[in-house]
């Protein structure tokens, strides 16, 4: 059998698709392409076989600036405490009625 | 398509050790996150600590079943150019596309875990890796393609439900995706088997026969029984695996007794009958001897499905090549064009 020769690996891209219009592009996954053009039409094989979209994003995954799980602590909690936030937070009388 | 024993070591690895104690303090706490969050089901993302064991199984769990999905693309791609019919042919194209879009899915839920798809490519041709063995056996008559969508997309389908509640976010995800697709397989094998079943004494001949010869192979894609199965109890652990081999293998069973009963076959097993006192089916001994043959290399096709998967990857180089030296030209030619 013939060894497998040495691959240089195409980068990777991460794909969002808009499923229908009015809606927001989502992530549905990653691929590898050698340019924007081939990522695009390798998406549109990969995630809309099934007419799943109506428009296509591809990013270069390397470009992603992700939040560090690490810092998930102070990055994320000072939210927690500030339930005054949210709508449940202030009590209204039943006579109101919906607000 | 499949996962099948859904965890076996590959062939340089071994067996999965015991999960080392953690070093120090840090690791410790660390481990305890990680245990705290598995206990209450929650998912784990690539960023996130995890053991190296965890790590290591998800690795070979999500490549192996890649590699299933890739070289499950031959045995029905051998029967697009003599589908019967353009109908036919068209559906089996879509399909074996299917596969290999699950395989591409899979590869990047791996790649997550600081594998490359080099890695993983090489170890399934230079035959390290492992990928389900139900595709080492040859598909010899039309029949055979509803066959495998019935059946083997069945006990696939069986198999890769659960998993849609991995612990792991990606591979959940991927699992998700694929199991909305593989519901398309499965109907379409039993619905060719029907038209045939309707057709003439031989045609009728040709379905039971290939029924009779992927019966127990099905059954033995459900892994190793529960007690011989060295991998499962961590898996179990870990929220990889959700339900046990000889579970799904019932579930299997009496899910597809009533469907061979209208299709009009029987299931090639003289000891497959109802016990009124489980409430599930029982069926007799299956052939483990013959399963890790195969596994091990030894079954009818190995050596075949490996040398295709090669030579396809190999003469696919100057395409790959190609398309890099195309890339590069283009934003070359973009760079001094803006300079």
């Amino acid at each position: 059998m013939t060894p497998t020769t040495a691959l240089k690996e195409w980068p990777l891209w991460e794909v969002f698709v808009r499923s229908k219009q009015g809606l927001e592009h989502k992530h549905c996954g990653s691929l590898h392409a050698a340019d924007a053009q081939q990522a695009l039409q390798m998406a549109r094989d990969v995630y809309t076989r099934r007419q799943e979209g109506v428009s296509i994003w591809v990013v270069p995954s390397a470009t992603i600036t992700a939040s560090a799980p690490d810092d998930k602590a102070e990055f994320f909690e000072p939210a927690a405490d500030k339930i005054y936030r949210h709508p449940t937070f202030y009590a209204i009388p039943d006579e109101v009625g919906h607000m | 398509m499949y996962t099948q024993a859904l965890d076996l070591p590959d062939g340089r690895s071994g067996a999965l050790k015991a999960v080392a104690p953690p070093a120090d303090a840090d690791q410790a706490a660390l481990q305890a996150r990680f245990d705290a969050r598995i206990d209450a089901d929650g998912r784990i993302e690539p960023q996130d600590w995890m053991p190296d064991g965890y790590r290591k199984t998800l690795v070979r769990q999500i490549s192996q079943h890649a590699h299933s999905e890739i070289v499950g693309m031959l045995p029905e791609g051998n029967w697009i150019s003599r589908a019967p019919s353009l109908k036919r042919k068209a559906i089996l194209i879509a399909k074996v596309q299917d596969e290999g879009g699950h395989g591409l899915y899979l590869y990047s839920a791996a790649e997550t875990l600081g594998t490359s798809r080099e890695q993983m490519q090489d170890a399934l041709h230079s035959g390290r890796a492992k990928y389900s063995s139900i595709f080492n056996y040859p598909t010899l008559n039309w029949a055979d393609v509803g066959v495998i969508g019935w059946l083997v997309d069945g006990a696939a389908i069986m198999n890769q439900i659960p998993l849609c509640r991995c612990s792991y976010g990606p591979y959940a995800r991927a699992m998700i995706r694929v199991c909305k697709e593989e519901s398309f397989h499965q109907r379409q094998g039993y619905e060719a088997l029907l038209v045939m079943m309707q057709g003439t004494a031989e045609q009728r001949a040709m379905v039971q026969d290939a029924v009779n010869r992927w019966w127990w192979k099905c059954l033995a894609m459900f892994g190793p029984p529960d007690a011989a199965s060295e991998h499962s109890t961590q898996g179990m652990r870990w929220g990889i695996k959700r339900i046990s081999n000889d579970d799904l293998r019932q579930r299997f069973v009496d899910a597809t007794v009533p469907q061979a009963k209208v299709l009009g076959v029987t299931l090639p097993d003289p000891d497959l009958k109802w016990n009124e006192e489980r409430q599930h089916h029982d069926y007799g001994a299956i052939d483990w001897d013959e399963f890790w043959s195969t596994v091990n290399g030894n079954g009818p096709c190995n050596k075949e499905r490996l040398a295709t998967r090669v030579k396809a990857h190999n003469d696919g180089q100057w395409v790959r090549d190609a398309a890099l030296a195309h890339a590069q030209k283009q934003k070359a030619r973009a760079l001094k064009e803006a300079a």
